[in-house]
């Protein structure tokens, strides 16, 4: 039982660490960034290669790994979405569409479809206390998720550019009037998003190591999913959504079904939005004529 | 003589190219003019169109953005090969079992449209774009672990296991969970495709220009004003909705049953973003568009297969590249200049 809540908290941090991305990200630029998945993907990745085909060790790796999402994440943004920052909200979807196939199927041309084992990039013993066993992926994952998340929120909390990110998401135009440098908001705000995408990456790649060009679109979704579930643009939302999520998938895999835990996530985020139509921790937009 | 008004015409015109199409392609199959592959996609093509024009029904027409269509395409294409491949000893003549494994498909996902447009329609904006993606998992999910078999005594369900179905020896399973549907036999026609592409047409474009297509439209274009006018939000949406995942149900129907195996994965995220693609692509509301779109991206990955790997990459750069063309004002400007350049000098040479 307790194992199982640790696994589902493990799950959901990885969930969380995603659905910050997504959730930061739509905050700015009220968008539905569904490349976002595939970036974990391109992270995992480059954590795969520099350390099964050069030796690399784990730290070095892993942080190329977030530079490399990190530039991604920037290029993405300043080529296909910029163009569109007036288009209609559809138009964006469909082209973060486009991107999220271009970076699958660029990653099927150098990677091929076959299945990459992944090394496991935590190689420290597992905590046992009593009976209790908690493997050292998930223990990392957890407090890598914690630590996370106390950053992020003294950044956009303390910081002049987490100011800047928080007005930009408030009101566009006000806050070029108030000479803050809106592009390069957006930018940085895209920038964390796919760095913590790469970390998301290597510990989703490290605790269930099979690597696919296909492998983040899935957590894409359901991460996505938890994003909403804890309300969108919220970043506490985000991470409370993203654990629950976790511990509901775990759970409903080990007492209810295997098959049917995805249909299980899924039915609560819909009973959730019924009740609460703008997620667990969403602000309530009231509408004008 | 009265004089046919512009929505009518325009209507026409689409029944037009519907029937254009068919005796085109009509002509090239009796004279062995096509190839494999291409004649191998006419169904499919079909199908698109009506997921094409289902989905403008509800994205461009009532303006909610749905991503779980392909759930719906999913149930109308399991209840209609359960229908046609229960019905096989009973009704030997095969466009009638045909018929029947349409409407009930289309019935089946009109049921689960209202089931799911009662609680998805009260949101609004990505909430309720999320909440279909959601159905639409679900869907597939429940699907994949759903296994059907028929024996003389009737119809068995389990959602366990092939063999917990209990049926007597000589029984058949019809669907077989992951696997999907197995050894269906293949009644589609082209002819019947497009019989039911017009018959779409006609039910979308007679609602669209009636009191209560308007009635959905204005909805779309001002909810709190339209409400004040005393329209009945909801009904107005459900009707939308509900229709429109009944097409996708026919739409399913019809797709599965010109293969021999069709597996629940296959209607899965990916098929109703393709979808949402082709209505995008096509112009939001134009249903004259989304059928262009939806047959010109059915074929387009069938002509690019000699570039092989390359395909879905070359699919997924023109996607971008389309996308930020038709909606960025600058390479609007760029493209209209170009363009007006182009054509002063043919007018030029002309002269």
């Amino acid at each position: 039982m307790l194992n199982y809540l640790i696994n589902g908290i493990s799950l959901g941090s990885v969930y969380a660490i995603i659905a910050l991305g997504y959730t930061m990200v739509y905050g700015i630029a009220k968008m539905l960034n569904f490349a976002h998945g595939d970036v974990i993907m391109v992270g995992g990745y480059v954590a795969f290669c520099t350390t099964s085909y050069l030796g690399w060790p784990v730290i070095p790796a892993v942080l190329l790994s977030i530079f490399v999402c990190m530039v991604l994440g920037i290029v993405i943004e300043r080529l296909a979405y910029k163009p569109l920052r007036a288009a209609t909200s559809l138009a964006v979807l469909i082209t973060a569409i486009g991107v999220s196939y271009f970076l699958q199927n660029v990653a099927l041309l150098i990677w091929t479809s076959n299945p990459k084992v992944f090394p496991n990039m935590v190689t420290l013993p597992s905590l046992v206390i009593g009976d209790l066993q908690i493997s050292s992926v998930a223990l990392v994952t957890i407090i890598a998720c914690i630590i996370i998340m106390i950053v992020l929120t003294l950044f956009t909390n303390k910081t002049k550019m987490g100011k800047a990110m928080r007005a930009v998401s408030e009101d566009k135009d006000a806050a070029q009037l108030m000479g803050i440098n809106v592009n390069a908001t957006i930018s940085l705000t895209f920038a964390i998003g796919s760095g913590l995408a790469a970390i998301a990456g290597v510990l989703l790649c490290s605790a269930y190591p099979t690597l696919m060009p296909t492998t983040g679109s899935m957590p894409g979704i359901k991460a996505f999913t938890a994003a909403v579930f804890g309300g969108i643009g919220s970043i506490p939302g985000a991470m409370l959504g993203g654990i629950l999520l976790g511990i509901i998938e775990i759970f409903g895999k080990a007492y209810i079904s295997t098959q049917l835990s995805d249909a299980i996530v899924f039915s609560v985020l819909i009973i959730i939005l019924l009740v609460k139509p703008t997620g667990l921790l969403g602000k309530k937009v009231n509408e004008k004529v | 003589m009265k004089k046919i008004s512009k929505s009518a015409r325009s209507s026409f015109i689409n029944y037009g190219i519907v029937l254009i199409f068919f005796l085109f392609f009509q002509i090239m199959l009796s004279t062995g003019k096509l190839s494999n592959s291409l004649s191998g996609q006419l169904i499919p093509i079909c199908t698109y169109v009506i997921m094409a024009l289902a989905l403008n029904l509800v994205v461009g027409i009532s303006g909610e953005l749905s991503l779980g269509h392909a759930g719906f395409m999913s149930v109308g294409a399991f209840s209609g090969v359960v229908v046609a491949t229960a019905l096989k000893d009973v009704i030997t003549v095969s466009p009638i079992r045909l018929i029947l494994a349409i409407v009930i498909g289309a019935v089946l996902a009109a049921v689960a449209g209202t089931i799911i447009g009662i609680p998805v329609l009260r949101l609004q904006g990505d909430y309720l774009a999320i909440v279909t993606l959601a159905f639409g998992e679900i869907i597939k999910n429940v699907l994949n672990c759903l296994y059907i078999g028929a024996d003389s005594k009737g119809l068995h369900f389990s959602m366990k296991d092939g063999n917990s179905l209990n049926m007597e020896t000589g029984g058949t399973v019809i669907i077989n969970g992951p696997q999907g549907a197995l050894g269906i036999q293949k009644i589609s026609t082209f002819a019947a495709a497009i019989i039911l592409v017009l018959i779409v047409l006609f039910i979308i474009q007679n609602l669209v220009n009636s009191r209560a297509g308007r009635a959905i439209k204005a909805i779309r274009d001002n909810r709190i004003a339209a409400e004040s006018c005393g329209l009945n939000i909801m009904k107005y949406k459900m009707m939308a909705f509900v229709l429109s995942a009944a097409i996708a149900g026919a739409a399913g129907a019809l797709y599965a049953l010109n293969y021999s195996t069709v597996v629940p994965k296959k209607f899965d995220f990916n098929t109703s973003i393709l979808v949402l693609v082709f209505v995008v692509l096509g112009g939001i509301g134009n249903l004259r568009g989304s059928m262009i779109a939806a047959a010109i991206l059915t074929v387009l990955p069938e002509l690019l297969r000699q570039f092989q790997d390359y395909r879905m990459l070359v699919y997924a750069i023109v996607l971008i590249l389309v996308m930020i063309i038709t909606n960025n004002s600058k390479a609007k400007d760029l493209l209209g200049r170009v363009g007006a350049k182009i054509f002063k000098k043919s007018a030029v040479q002309k002269g």
